[in-house]
């Protein structure tokens, strides 16, 4: 109902985030005015003015092709849900705190260092990175452990194709992603005293290789805001959002299962693996169900579909496993 | 207290205790809730819940400490009710919003979370109260028994508080000061209790 646009067409086509916030505006102006009359907008506009809308740090466009990997059929979730609706604990733990606290993350310059079991460790400036591949538009759905969901138009290219560049040995059968950590910039992480930083988070290689797993650089064809993890970070659309990692600052090849943070946390209720499985759900959450994100309250609830709706895509990742033990 | 005060001061109770149920209406309204909608409405009502309760927990330990506040009394019943019709939109949240209505699923829920299941205890410790609040219900109760199952109240407050921390992520801390008010509450019932039996000793025969 917000954006009337089809999600598979190129970022170029895609309304723009100001034109958007414009559309938002108005839309507002209507319902206010046929809810309450002009009194209820001389109080919304009061509204913002009392409490506006925090920065956005968001930035430059991006180049992109369309990609027959975008999922079709869903309705996008407003950029400004996307970027003011975070979980990225380095930044505070509320969902408003990463857009807030994220402004001090120096981007540029970034490099991305690979380690590990590879012919040769390397570095990689993001503007490489940016430049190794065609970007391209993805759609995808996003399922939080939470049981909240976004559609987010992402920018990226297959993370195969980097990986590719990176020449790992045989022997690397893992792979691990390293988020920024400084106590510096990120002094909210410090208040968690119990999660141990920097983020980690990994993959198996197969995983790391499917087409689907995006090395994304943007979102709405722009660059990642800051508290969406810019500037590069990792999208695994058919496990829970915390697998996909931010900001990431090292990539590591492992002949054994790389520690991850949240299973650290709760092995038992973050298992290494996370696929979205609405038929297992070890954390405090019902993962039958999820609440879509930036809807009327009574149109955010829906069915969780298994591995998010992409099982036919990464089902056969799995099979012979026993999705109940390896969760 | 004269009548118009008394007057005064109800209408102000109502106004105050219908403000964050306006404030949803509108945000609903407007679709102004925030990007998760249903969660801000599930903690609004959850959060107004305790805050009432708090207040209803508040007004018997202030008129033993403070005899000129014994008119208080006549607000209890409405702060009381007030909770209860935040529990009920509390759980009509979950009901419909996260469970559409699906008993089986709930029934899931209850059984697998102790979140949920401490929320339920303390809605369903409500319930009576609000059913016996009436003066019919009082008479035909009969002040002791009224008086007793009223104590269910201790129960609602604490399984509230339970379910607070147990839906919180690990490490969040914002359930403390509520915890910390509805304790203070509870403790002051035995610690007035006791200093009343102190101060009456000497007076009373034996």
């Amino acid at each position: 109902m917000l954006i009337g646009k089809p999600p598979d067409i190129p970022s170029s086509e895609i309304t723009s985030r100001d034109a958007y916030l414009r559309y938002l505006s108005r839309r507002r102006f209507l319902k206010g005015a046929a809810a309450a009359g002009v009194a209820a907008l001389a109080a919304d506009r009061l509204g913002q003015l009392v409490s506006p809308r925090t920065t956005v740090h968001a930035g430059t466009k991006l180049q992109t092709v369309p990609s027959p990997l975008t999922t079709t059929g869903e309705q996008l979730t407003p950029y400004d849900d996307i970027t003011h609706y975070n979980n990225f604990y380095e930044f505070g733990v509320d969902k408003g705190d990463p857009s807030k606290n994220a402004g001090g993350l120096p981007t540029r310059p970034w490099t991305v260092k690979v380690e590990g079991k590879v012919a040769k460790p390397l570095t990689f400036d993001i503007d490489d990175l940016l430049k190794l591949r065609p970007l391209e538009d993805r759609v995808y759905r996003h399922r939080c452990v939470e049981a909240w969901s976004m559609v987010i138009p992402w920018v990226g290219y297959s993370l195969s194709e980097f990986i590719k560049q990176c020449d790992p040995l045989p022997s690397a059968k893992y792979v691990q992603f390293i988020s920024y950590y400084s106590s510096r910039v990120e002094k909210w992480a410090g208040q968690d005293p119990g999660i141990y930083w920097p983020y980690s988070e990994g993959l198996r290689m197969d995983e790391a290789m499917h087409p689907l797993t995006l090395l994304t650089f943007g979102l709405y064809g722009e660059t990642l805001p800051n508290q969406d993890g810019a500037p590069v970070r990792i999208v695994v659309p058919w496990k829970y959002g915390f697998k996909s990692a931010k900001s990431i600052v090292t990539v590591r090849f492992l002949d054994k299962q790389p520690p991850t943070t949240w299973n650290d946390q709760a092995s038992y209720e973050y298992g290494f693996y996370s696929n979205v499985n609405p038929d297992v759900d070890r954390v405090p959450w019902s993962q039958k169900t999820e609440r879509r994100i930036g809807l009327p309250f009574y149109q955010q609830n829906r069915t969780t579909l298994m591995f998010n709706g992409y099982t036919d895509q990464v089902g056969s990742l799995y099979s012979g496993m026993d999705l109940r033990k390896n969760y | 207290m004269n009548r118009l005060t008394l007057i005064v001061l109800k209408v102000l109770v109502w106004i105050a205790c219908l403000a964050p149920f306006c404030w949803l209406v509108w945000g609903a309204f407007t679709n102004n809730l925030g990007p998760n909608a249903t969660g801000a409405i599930a903690y609004a009502t959850g959060r107004t819940t305790l805050r009432l309760l708090a207040i209803t927990l508040a007004i018997s330990p202030l008129r033993r400490l403070i005899p000129k506040l014994a008119w208080l009394i006549k607000f209890r019943r409405l702060v009381g009710l007030f909770a209860f019709f935040y529990a009920t939109l509390h759980m009509l949240t979950w009901v419909a919003l996260y469970n559409s209505f699906d008993l089986h699923a709930m029934l899931a829920d209850i059984a697998r979370r102790r979140y949920i299941t401490a929320g339920v205890a303390a809605y369903l410790s409500l319930l009576p109260l609000a059913l016996t609040s009436t003066a019919w219900a009082i008479r035909k109760l009969g002040g002791k028994n009224w008086n007793r199952l009223h104590m269910l109240i201790y129960v609602a407050a604490i399984c509230g508080v339970a379910h607070y921390w147990w839906q919180m992520k690990p490490g969040v801390l914002t359930p403390l000061a509520m915890t910390v008010v509805i304790a203070a509450l509870l403790l002051a019932r035995p610690v007035l209790a006791w200093r009343n039996r102190r101060k009456a000793q000497p007076t009373t025969p034996a």
